[in-house]
Order: C-alpha cells, then structure tokens, then sequence
C-alpha cells in the first residue's frame, strides 16, 4: 500500500485498527519527501529524527493500551512561523536564521495533544509577506502542478508539501490569503478560520488584528478534523474566543439543498483570467443543481479591501517588527551606538519585501498622516463588516474566486510589488471582518492549473462553511495529484 | 502622494533601517506608487464611522491575578546575541560626561 496517497481519514483508520503502525506511516512520509524535496523545495528543516520518535511513542503507547490523540500518526508539515521549543523557526527571514525558541507555540502544543507528527517546518514568504513564496530568504519553493510556476504564499512551503503528498495535512497562517491563495495554486483545500478560532501564542506576529493559523489538506474532512484539533479557547492569547470549535463534522455530509448562495459581484471585476471565471462558474452551477438556492449580492466596499489592508497590515507589522533590533534573540551587526546597532541589523537581517512594509507602515502611522491612513482605513473596515452583515441577510455563505489568476511563473511578479499584492483582491475582506473563508479545488484550466472557489461565511460559521465544501467536493470528485506538462509526476517518472 | 528621497531617508530613521542609496532610490518610487493605490481609502465618505481595530468583540481580557510558573532568566536570554550576567549586553547608550 502506498501510505504517502492516504488521506489523513484513512491513515486514521488504518492506524486505530493496527493494519499499519505509525513508524511506517511517518517513514514513507520521510521517504516521499527525500525524493521530492530536490524538484519542490517546500522544506526549510526536515525534522525525521524527532518525527520517528513521536512516531515510535505513538505505536508504543498503542500497543500499550494507553491513549493516543485523534490525529495520531499523522504526518504533518508545520509552517515556520509556529515556535518549536529548541528547533530553529525562522519565519523564513535572515534575521531569525538560527533562532531557537524557548518554548512551543499553543498550535504545536495540540498538534503533540492530538499525536499529529510533524514531519518537517516548512519554507514561506518572509514573516509571511507575500504570494509567491519567492520572498523566503533562503530559497523559493516550486508549484508540483508546473515546477516552473510558484506555488502562492506566503504558506507556500506547507501547501506545496501537502500537493507533494509529503504529508496529508499543513499548517499555514492566513493574514490576507496566505493559505487560501496557495490551496488555490495547488489543488488543495486551505481554510482561514474565524479570527480568534486559533489561538496566536507562540505565532510570530506579522499583522496582528488579522492573522490567523489554519489547516491544509487535500480532502475536506481532512481540514476539519485538523482544525479541530488546533482550535479553541487558550487564555494565552488576549484575542482568543473563549468558545469551543463549532461541530464541524456533525452535518458535514447534509449536503446544500435550500441553502442560500450569495455570487458578490463585485469579485468578477478585471484582471481575472477567462479560464477561472470558467472553473468558478461552473462550480457555482454545481451548486445551484444540488438545490442550493444561487442569488447576487453586492460587497460595495469590497473593492476598497486591497487599500484598507495595504495600510492596516504594514502599519501592525511595522510595530510588530521593532522587537527585531539585535537586543533579545536574531542577528546582531555591530555598530557604535545602539541606534546604529539596530539599523544595520534590520537593514542586514530584513530582505526587501519585509524593508518595504516596515516603511509603509512607519510613513503610515508618523505624524501628521495617522489619520488620513490607519484610522480611515480602519472606518474603512467597518463598512467592508457591515457589507457582510448586509449580505448575510440574503445568504448562509457567499463565493467567489480565491485567486483571479492561476500559478503564475516565478519571477513573473518580482519586480512589481502592487501587482503582487493584488492575488490577494478577492481572499482580503474576509481577513478584514475577522470571518471564516476556505478554498476548494474546482477543477484546472486549458493550461492544467488548478483553480479554487473561496467560500465564505459569517463569524463562527465554519459548519456551513466545510458543509458547502464537502458537498461541491463530492460532486466534482476533484483530483489532487498533480499531474501534466512539467509536474511533479512528470519529473518523478 | 508622491514621497521625495528625504521622505525616504526619514521614514527609514524612524524605522530604524540603515538603507543603501540604491535601496532609498526604489523605495521612493516604489512607496509613492503603493501609497497612491492605497490612498483611495480616502474616496469613502467615512463620516461617524467608527474605527475597527479588532473585528471579535472582546474587551479587557484579563488573566487571574494569580503567581505562575514563568520562562527562567537564563532560558530568557540564551538567545540574545549578547548576554552578560542573566542581563542583554548592548552599546553604550549615554555618555560618560
């Protein structure tokens, strides 16, 4: 039996029974990642000596009759934005290159809890900033549909090893589409949950009213029982929802008949390519001829979404970032003074993406400028929310593209930051009103390229959210190996 | 908004960035390009509106006023580029006068 092909379901129930043990499973996940590391590059640290050991405890305490977690032995790709005590996690940045935490974050505390094993960190944009995964400061990782093509970002690395069937779930984080976005590029599916559901401890911070942790995976019951096991309240986190997790396996399979789909027709606007308004379509069809009831809805201020965010999230993670000036942990370069000390850290340890947000955010919030920029983007915010709530009256879950284009080539958008940041246009307002949006494979292009719808729903509305999921992925049966002209498959035969 | 070079230079100040001529030069264009796309936020009539800073409702969240367990001193700095006595070593800050 090929273990690297089993969903997380699956190897669930193969391991409960005792077919395969959790040593097995967690080797042919190391295995499959050896050879497709050299072709993907999703891995900053594979991470197999403290894998087969968790493993290894696992299969004992099995054995033992002891209890064992619900995700127990199955492997897992972490994004290395989660602190590990004593295992370098360097947000993908120069300036954390040798970092070692003192202490794990909430979200790699439950993942041990639930006897997930965390087969390696996996690569990303720098503190998160970007869509391509081009900005790691190591090295980019490849898209396994096309490895010539990105495979979105900034959880880039966690997607692009779940496409690999590295490991049947990742973790990422999601400030303005960074899971979304990539799932989409990939075949996959990526939720962002509801701001508050994931507790932020030990997350290294980029924009912090907006971030968020989130699972991938290649099935949708995969990427609920994952985000059950991370979610709910940790008294760590100041902006933790102190609620459990929403049921999300309860009416997982009720299907969609006599919901209400709202189509925001605002998401339909320029620079969409032809083949995803195509595959999104005819996903929303789908929908309508398995009884849900299909209505448009508008967004107004939707289309205002990319500016709010372009001054909110530099502007959070220009203060968030000051905590990196060559004191307490990261690079130090030296200088005379301190002040000279902590400029040339920060101009030696940041790259170029991480440098521009920083002065966005800093020019955003200086004198004289704080309230034509971060305040009226905030109000800004406001009415993306109340257009939401407006929405809701008239639906359970809104749609659209995740992404208006498919995997771009690398290199294709390094020179212009604007263009870049525009992936984002349609995953952004929910970021912006703390909701809950997941991504869905729903089909490929002329070229071959996986498209994703982005489904929608209220605040602590992930039910109906997996629920329209489970029933659009039954229907399409969407296949998640990449395959054709320059794949992963391709290279590999 | 259209930033001149000492715009730049003053903004990386504030920032704490020592950058590169090179760098001071693409960021001038590059910010004045990014702030004019996101400056039509100023095209919403915004009114009484109020601020969103944090979309979950949740207010003064506050943890019991109990003694706990904390990270140790020594676990504190053992990532510090430079550690003396349990304390971050850094430059001088004040002159000697």
């Amino acid at each position: 039996m090929d273990l690297s092909a089993c969903d997380a379901a699956t190897l669930r129930t193969l391991l409960g029974n005792g077919d395969v043990s959790a040593v097995e499973v967690t080797q042919a996940s190391l295995d499959r990642i050896g050879a497709t590391e050299p072709h993907v590059k999703a891995f900053l640290r594979v991470l197999d000596e403290q894998a087969l050991a968790h493993a290894a405890d696992i299969d004992r305490r099995h054995a033992a009759g002891e209890p064992v977690g619900p995700l127990a032995g199955v492997p897992l790709a972490l994004k290395d934005i989660l602190c590990t005590a004593g295992v370098e996690t360097t947000c993908g940045s120069r300036i954390l290159e040798h970092y070692r935490p003192p202490y794990d974050a909430a979200v790699v505390e439950r993942l041990r809890a639930a006897d997930a094993v965390v087969v390696g960190k996996t690569n990303m944009d720098e503190f998160a900033m970007g869509s391509s995964c081009e900005n790691s400061a190591f090295f980019p990782t490849r898209n396994p549909w096309d490895l010539d093509r990105v495979p979105g970002g900034s959880s880039g690395g966690s997607v692009a090893a779940v496409a690999a069937f590295d490991a049947p779930l990742g973790i990422g984080t999601d400030t303005g589409g960074s899971i979304r976005q990539p799932a989409a590029l990939c075949g996959l599916v990526g939720v962002k949950p509801t701001y508050g559901l994931v507790s932020r401890y030990g997350l290294i911070a980029f924009a912090s009213s907006l971030d968020q942790v989130g699972p991938i995976a290649r099935t949708v019951t995969d990427a609920a029982l994952l985000l059950a096991a991370i979610g709910g309240h940790d008294p760590r986190d100041s902006t933790s929802i102190p609620q459990p997790v929403p049921d999300l396996t309860a009416a997982l399979d009720a299907g969609v008949d006599g919901l209400r789909v709202g189509v925001v027709r605002e998401f339909t606007g320029d620079g969409m390519e032809p083949g995803v308004r195509a595959r999104v379509d005819a996903a929303i069809a789908r929908l309508g001829a398995l009884g849900a009831d299909v209505v448009e809805v508008s967004l107004p201020h939707a289309g205002y979404g990319v500016s709010a965010y372009y001054l909110i999230a530099p502007s959070e993670c220009s203060s968030n970032l000051s905590r990196y000036d060559g004191v307490r942990y990261g690079l130090r370069v030296d200088g005379a003074t301190t002040e000279e000390m902590m400029a040339r850290t920060r101009a030696a340890g940041f790259g170029s993406e991480v440098k521009r947000r920083v002065m966005i955010g800093t020019y955003a919030l200086s004198a004289g400028y704080y309230d034509a920029y971060y305040a009226q983007a905030q109000r800004v915010r406001t009415l993306i929310i109340r257009d939401f709530e407006a929405a809701y009256e008239h639906c359970d879950v809104l749609v659209s593209p995740t992404s208006p284009t498919t995997a771009f080539r690398l290199g294709e958008r390094a020179a212009d930051p604007l263009a870049m940041y525009l992936s984002d246009i349609y995953t952004i307002p929910s970021n912006l009103a703390g909701a809950p949006a997941l991504s869905l494979p729903v089909g490929t292009d002329d070229a071959g390229l996986p498209v994703g719808l982005q489904v929608m729903a209220p605040v602590l509305g992930e039910a109906v959210l997996f629920r329209v999921a489970r029933a659009l992925e039954a229907d399409l049966r969407f296949d998640a190996t990449p395959t054709g002209r320059n794949s992963l498959a391709e290279v590999l035969a | 908004m259209s930033l001149s070079t000492d715009d730049v230079r003053h903004v990386a100040r504030l920032a704490r960035l020592a950058l590169g001529d090179d760098e001071i030069v693409a960021l001038q264009a590059q910010l004045s390009d990014i702030l004019a796309y996101a400056e039509k936020v100023g095209e919403v009539a915004t009114g009484d509106v109020p601020p969103t800073g944090h979309a979950y409702p949740l207010a003064d969240v506050l943890r019991d006023d109990e003694p706990r367990p904390s990270l140790p001193p020594d676990a504190a700095v053992a990532t510090a580029p430079q550690a003396e006595d349990g304390r971050f070593r850094v430059p001088r800050i004040v002159d000697e006068a």
